[in-house]
């Protein structure tokens, strides 16, 4: 098998790497949503404290 | 046992379990997707009549698997939300739901994706479609809900039911197939039933992909279930000194 045959799929390259495409996209936003939501929550907490310092 | 399971109840504890539990799903995650892919992409052979275009089948099949597994669990930390009013299983409920949703509108795209060149249509109203776009009403309507309550013990109450009234979705779509004439074909794999429909050569990799998604699911609600325990108890000591330490 050559590395165009691969990519052209019997023809149904379109449907197939969409597929794979769009479980690569919806997964990795999966992953990439939490981790960020983390920073952005440590932030807060940290912002949180210096007021309780404050006050 | 019961002493364990009410320490694990504590937000503060079940946090740090989940930390530890982490990079047990994650590194296995990557590696059974790597392998999997490989296998279902390159290694299987390609079907007789279906040709490449099968191989949506290693995307498709573990995603709609997943999709009713994650409902269930969902459903079962509801069920204990209610009973127990542990505050660890709400959580964990909460965060099942949009990871349910993203993998129910996996299955119906790429299900959509196939149904085009092999049945001449990207979507029909048959049971098992129908019922499967139902899962995706379900895990937005707890996630909509979810949000329309400020406080969330009270949110919980409301979205526990709503997520034990919708368990009556799952037999429909999964007995679907069977019940009604439908367009989507009857199941293959049947591991429990000796007869195959399915060559091994490409039940292996789809056995794998559907073991990488079930890593990936609990990867990815561990790490949601934290960030809502920071959220939640955010003005706990515990939480601020985990702040420093990070």
């Amino acid at each position: 098998m050559t590395l165009s045959e691969f990519f052209y799929m019997d023809g149904y390259y379109l449907y197939v790497w969409v597929s794979y495409g769009l479980a690569l996209v919806v997964m990795l936003a999966q992953y990439i949503l939490p981790l960020r939501r983390k920073r952005e929550l440590l932030k807060q907490l940290g912002r949180k404290k210096k007021r309780g310092q404050r006050l | 046992m019961l002493q364990t399971i009410t320490k694990l109840a504590s937000l503060k504890n079940f946090y740090f379990f989940c930390g530890k539990l982490l990079p047990w799903f994650a590194w296995p995650t990557l590696i059974l997707m790597v392998v999997g892919l490989y296998w279902g992409l390159v290694e299987a052979p390609a079907d007789y009549q279906q040709k490449d275009s099968y191989r949506i089948i290693f995307i498709h099949v573990p995603a709609a698997w997943m999709s009713l597994f994650v409902y269930m669990v969902m459903a079962t930390s509801a069920a204990a939300s209610m009973i127990w009013k542990t505050k660890a299983s709400e959580v964990v409920a909460n965060s099942c739901a949009p990871i349910g949703a993203a993998f129910t509108f996996l299955a119906l795209a790429t299900g959509s994706l196939w149904g085009k060149p092999m049945w001449g249509t990207w979507w029909e109203w048959d049971a098992r479609l129908t019922s499967e776009l139902v899962l995706l009403f379900l895990y937005l309507g707890y996630m909509a809900l979810q949000s329309a309550f400020e406080d969330k013990r009270t949110a919980a109450r409301a979205t526990s039911i709503l997520a034990i009234v919708g368990v009556v979705n799952i037999p429909i779509i999964h007995y679907s197939v069977e019940w009604w004439f439908t367009l989507h074909q009857g199941p293959t794999v049947q591991l429990l039933k000796n007869k195959q429909a399915m060559d091994t050569s490409m039940l292996i990799p789809l056995l794998i992909m559907a073991t990488a998604f079930k890593f990936y699911y609990v990867t990815v609600l561990l790490m949601r279930s934290r960030n809502e325990i920071l959220e939640r108890e955010s003005h706990s000591k515990w939480v601020q000194e985990e702040k420093e330490r990070l």
